[in-house]
């Protein structure tokens, strides 16, 4: 459904030029969970900006439905990490929700059903006229969530959207994502530096190289669902995973920060 | 997990009475140094007698007819200025190929002294409320033109990426996302601007003659009634004061969701 070919991205010219991507291909197939794993500083933010259409590529491309994404896409919501400020602090939760909806062709009740299905799905009924800042790390980012899936859209992605919130909040949050997934039925893309969470969520983990960024392997998890925070952990299979990938990331990594190679 | 909406309350008395003490211990210091002769009584009457003639004045049509004077000056002049600054601004800091391209005009006319100009308005405008009005409206601009400015350019990357991500159109953008982070900046000029408008209509009143408290007070002076001057001059800070609460009042209401202002609902 979403494919990335051949995707490579640079900043600079000339001298002074940074390989963030080196060249990058995998596919996201209907209805999945990808997530995107690798170590810090590798270009996960950038590869989901690409993908977003927030970004061009210097070389490859993005494809949605055989589309090329020149642009952000109508099918695609996203989840940015830095919720306080992908919030607009003047506006309420419902209206914060309501935002991406305005331009869509949809009637009042419409809409209003959508962000009140929106903010149940997020268990957030009765903060509807609070501002976001007056709200937890946590529950601002569960309405950022709520944005995105008002928007009802085909693919979800997310960028690192549990980063800043403490670890209970951040368990929490991760089951949300699971159970919103089912209930829009919705493809998502979440990228995360944490091997456990991408593990944890994922139908595939995609782990990347430390940059310039490449695909190392894609894993597919096979985990048994639903997922629960003790027992999914508790799996011996979980453990083989994560482990997997953690030696995966380290045998790539350079033990002292190497020189940038010319070019 | 809420955020608490109320602050808790002080003893407002308290913060009243500490408010106003230091008022009270100035006032007293002056109202002795003039009965003592510490201070020349020729130029410096005593508090209790300026407030007096202040008094005697609010019941003369001639007085509160200046304050209206300089009131219109002021409002006139931040009105233009306003009218000006705020679409220029929000021309400029959008683009920022535009900006580059009178950046540097801007930055040679903005250190110009408004006073400065005082014989061209009386050359242009002569020397009733015209020349008051080009005066405030010329010094009110500037403040106002890069308070707008930096509003428009100090829009969060992130707010802007979501804008685009959920693909809001350009108007949209402009209304709903980058207008509303620039208001902050916006109300901040207009509060500096609003106490520059006050200065010049005084100032050109004083200097040109152009009718209004200023020109009131040169007229005491002329008179050499004291008094007066000191009970006009108070009429001016009085002014300044009073609008400058008119314009936080406002920030406080309309500006409510900024962290500045958080919990003062």
């Amino acid at each position: 459904m979403l494919d990335v070919s051949g995707l490579s991205k640079t900043y600079g010219e000339g001298e002074r030029v940074t390989h963030a991507i080196a060249e990058l291909s995998f596919s996201v197939a209907e209805g999945e969970f990808v997530c995107v794993v690798g170590p810090s500083g590798c270009g996960k933010t950038t590869l989901l900006r690409c993908m977003a259409g927030l970004l061009a590529p210097t070389s490859g491309r993005v494809t949605l439905r055989g589309h090329v994404v020149d642009g952000p896409p109508e099918q695609i919501g996203f989840v940015f990490q830095e919720y306080s400020r992908s919030l607009m602090p003047w506006l309420s939760l419902r209206d914060n929700i309501a935002l991406p909806l305005r331009h869509k062709a949809l009637g009042r009740d419409e809409r209003n059903r959508l962000v009140e299905d929106a903010v149940e799905s997020v268990g957030l009924t009765g903060f509807m006229d609070h501002y976001p800042w007056e709200l937890s790390g946590g529950m601002q980012q569960r309405v950022a969530i709520a944005r995105a899936l008002a928007y009802q859209p085909e693919i979800l992605l997310m960028d690192e959207p549990f980063a800043s919130v403490d670890a209970q909040t951040r368990a929490d949050l991760e089951d949300l994502v699971l159970r919103v997934r089912t209930a829009y039925g919705v493809t998502v893309v979440f990228v995360t530096h944490d091997i456990d969470e991408a593990v944890y969520l994922g139908d595939r983990v995609v782990v990347l190289t430390p940059p310039p960024t490449a695909v190392q392997e894609v894993l597919p998890v096979g985990l048994p669902e639903p997922r629960d925070q003790v027992e999914t952990k508790e799996l011996p299979e979980f453990a083989h995973l994560r482990a997997h990938i953690f030696r995966s990331i380290k045998r790539k990594q350079p033990d002292a920060p190497d020189l940038p190679t010319p070019t | 997990m809420v955020a608490q909406r109320v602050r808790a309350a002080r003893p407002r008395a308290r913060t009243v009475a500490q408010t106003w003490s230091g008022v009270a211990a100035v006032l007293l210091l002056a109202e002795v140094a003039a009965r003592t002769g510490l201070l020349p009584r020729r130029y410096f009457p005593p508090v209790t007698e300026m407030f007096a003639e202040l008094g005697r004045q609010t019941t003369e049509t001639s007085f509160w007819s200046a304050v209206g004077q300089t009131l219109q000056g002021w409002a006139l002049g931040l009105g233009i200025a306003a009218a000006f600054a705020v679409p220029i601004g929000m021309l400029l800091g959008t683009s920022a190929v535009r900006y580059r391209a009178f950046r540097v005009i801007i930055e040679f006319l903005r250190p110009i002294p408004s006073v400065a100009l005082v014989p061209l308005a009386i050359l242009v405008y002569g020397v009733g409320l015209e020349s008051k009005v080009f005066l405030a409206a010329f010094a009110a601009f500037w403040p106002l033109l890069i308070q707008t400015l930096y509003g428009m350019q100090d829009v969060d990357p992130v707010a802007l990426d979501t804008a685009r991500v959920f693909r809001l159109g350009r108007v949209e953008r402009l209304t709903r996302v980058v207008l509303p982070g620039a208001v902050p900046y916006v109300a901040t000029g207009l509060r500096i601007s609003s106490s520059v408008a006050l200065i010049l209509a005084v100032t050109a009143e004083l200097v040109i003659g152009s009718p209004g408290l200023g020109r009131e007070i040169n007229a005491a002076r002329v008179g050499g009634a004291t008094d007066l001057l000191y009970a006009l001059i108070i009429v001016t800070g009085l002014l300044g004061w009073v609008l400058n609460a008119l314009f936080a009042a406002g920030e406080r209401r309309v500006l409510h969701w900024h962290p500045s202002q958080r919990g003062a609902r």
